[in-house]
């Protein structure tokens, strides 16, 4: 899908994104770090749709991610070593059904 | 109160160039960036860009380093990772760093936040694997990674320039489907006269079609009935084009039919915007000083309407010009004068605008959608929803979001508004201009409870 163009020299560390190890470079977003692994299908609509980023500029709010119990776009994050990063709750479709651990 | 004289929101050409030139003549400026560092979109990671990238991308892209190194050298106070949520028309601007929330006065606000790329919706453009061209361009600029046989789609200078990208970069796209009529052509041809004043830029356009043509990358032109399709990720582009059907395999399909100004700030201060015809797009309507129905507002560069990256920079320079001799700062005779060579600059890179306009201008919406097309991708309203709101009386885009939330979604309008304003008037018969767009509240981006309520405890 994606191919380098440059052996870059920074250190590598890993990432975790809905459960997945993922390898960083530190100056990444999220998104390229997901995007170079092949992964482009990162959340899911109200109606179960896959989605994947768009633009990578922060305008198209595609890129959804949950960080630390926050929802960031995946385009505007700075990864981190260590860094913890789950999918977002699809929007809820049924709102007459609902439990306490939603 | 007053925290800085002049406060400038965006990075890129416009921003980098007002910034600077405010902050060199003596005056407090702030300069507002939500990316890490300066450059905006188009110089994008300019300063940390390797040199095998460098190489490839050339000088149109390299030339932003001299921007951003003025920027460090002007004394101007910059802040990245700044994201603007609320800007008001007396010159507040709230922002956030780290989910810190902060609010500075200044007494103009120069909102350089220059475009984003128009929504292309064709069937099936909100599957992975689709993206727009600029996001491609963001992977080779900020990442050095190149898309692999991607199928370009839409029309417009860019579709050639990544493509040629994406070429030299050793990852040739697999075909461009473009999609401007050969009529477009002709009716291009009386705009050609005027764009021959900007002849560097013709031959540039005309040598990257070369280039693609020795290459032999595919081009398809006046392509229409397009659709993506695949399960859930693309798997391949479909579309009409010389009298019979075509499909390709593919992975990526970027789209691109032009870049649109991002008018979130100005609209959300409910300030006067109108219809421009020719780019199809609201624009904020501004005096010659770039001041907007608020005296505090100023806008620069291509938020003010599509003009490209070298007049966005001369745009910026002479925004931030009427502000320094309204402060007294510039005399206002050396000042007309400074005016008078921008003028004749901007004149010059403004010359060939109406002969791309014209020769790019993307179908008309109800041309390019189908009844299953997604208009609002984040709450995924279809065409044959609108068609269904309009059936039942609705006549304006803010209408359609108690009908059925569309445009409510975190992108706030700005993937659907321009669609869902097209729409509108094509089903009800109306001008653009009087069907209107969304009406943008704050925050501009999403803020949590924790950064509203830091904004309260900062002095």
């Amino acid at each position: 899908m994606l191919r380098e163009l440059h052996d870059n020299n920074t250190e590598e560390f890993s990432i975790r994104f809905d459960g997945q190890e993922f390898n960083a470079r530190q100056g990444e977003t999220l998104a390229v770090v997901l995007l170079r692994a092949g992964e482009n299908q990162w959340r899911e609509t109200a109606s179960g749709a896959q989605r994947g980023p768009y633009c990578l500029m922060g305008s198209c709010f595609e890129c959804l991610v949950s960080c630390d119990g926050i929802t960031r776009q995946a385009c505007q994050l700075q990864v981190e070593p260590g860094m913890e990063v789950k999918r977002v709750a699809p929007p809820m479709d049924d709102l007459t059904e609902h439990s306490a651990d939603d | 109160m007053t925290d800085a004289d002049v406060i400038v929101i965006g990075a890129g050409p416009a921003g980098l160039a007002a910034a600077s030139r405010a902050a060199e003549s003596g005056c407090s400026v702030l300069l507002l960036d939500e990316q890490v560092a300066p450059g905006g979109q188009i110089y994008r990671a300019v300063d940390a860009c390797p040199p095998v990238v460098r190489d490839l991308l050339g000088d149109d892209y390299t030339e932003g380093r001299q921007l951003t190194e003025r920027l460090r050298a002007s004394g101007c106070h910059y802040v990245a990772g700044a994201t603007v949520w609320k800007v008001d028309a007396d010159g507040q601007v709230v922002y956030s760093v780290n989910h810190q929330a902060k609010s500075v006065g200044g007494r103009f606000v120069i909102v350089a936040t220059g475009a984003i790329e128009r929504p292309v919706p064709i069937p099936g453009w909100t599957l992975p694997g689709v993206m727009g061209v600029g996001a491609a361009q963001i992977l080779l600029k900020t990442a050095a990674l190149a898309v692999e046989n991607a199928v370009l789609v839409g029309s417009g200078p860019l579709l050639y320039l990544l493509a040629v990208q994406l070429l030299r970069a050793g990852c040739p796209p697999q075909a461009l489907v473009e999609t401007q009529a050969s009529a477009q052509y002709w009716r291009a041809l009386r705009h050609l006269p005027a764009a021959v004043r900007n002849f560097q830029t013709l031959l540039k356009g005309r040598q990257w079609l070369h280039e693609l043509k020795k290459a032999g990358v595919t081009r398809y032109t006046g392509a229409t009935r397009l659709r993506i399709t695949g399960e859930d990720r693309a798997a391949s582009i479909e579309f009409f084009c010389g009298g019979r059907s075509h499909s390709l395999a593919t992975d990526t399909v970027l789209l691109h039919q032009g870049v649109v100004p991002n008018t979130q700030i100005t609209r959300s201060m409910n300030l006067d915007h109108h219809w421009q015809e020719h780019q199809r797009c609201f624009i904020p309507t501004l005096d010659n000083r770039g001041a907007t129905s608020a005296e505090a507002i100023r806008v620069a560069g291509d938020g003010a309407g599509i003009v490209g990256a070298v007049a966005s920079r001369l745009l910026g320079e002479r925004v931030a010009l009427h502000c320094l001799i309204e402060m007294d700062l510039v005399a206002a005779h050396d000042g007309a004068e400074m005016q008078r060579t921008l003028q004749r600059q901007i004149d010059r890179e403004q010359s060939i605008r109406a002969f791309l306009d014209v020769l790019y201008a993307p179908p008309a919406i109800d041309q390019q959608v189908t009844d299953d097309t997604i208009v609002c991708r984040c709450e995924e309203v279809r065409v044959s929803d609108i068609q269904r709101y309009v059936d039942a009386g609705c006549i304006g885009p803010n209408q359609t979001k108690a009908f059925g939330r569309c445009g409510m979604g975190p992108c706030q309008g700005r993937y659907c508004g321009l669609t869902v304003t097209e729409l509108l008037a094509a089903m009800n018969d109306m001008t653009p201009d009087a069907v209107g767009s969304y009406r943008i509240r704050s925050p501009l981006k999403p803020v949590t409870l924790g950064e509203l309520a830091s904004l309260h405890d900062t002095p």
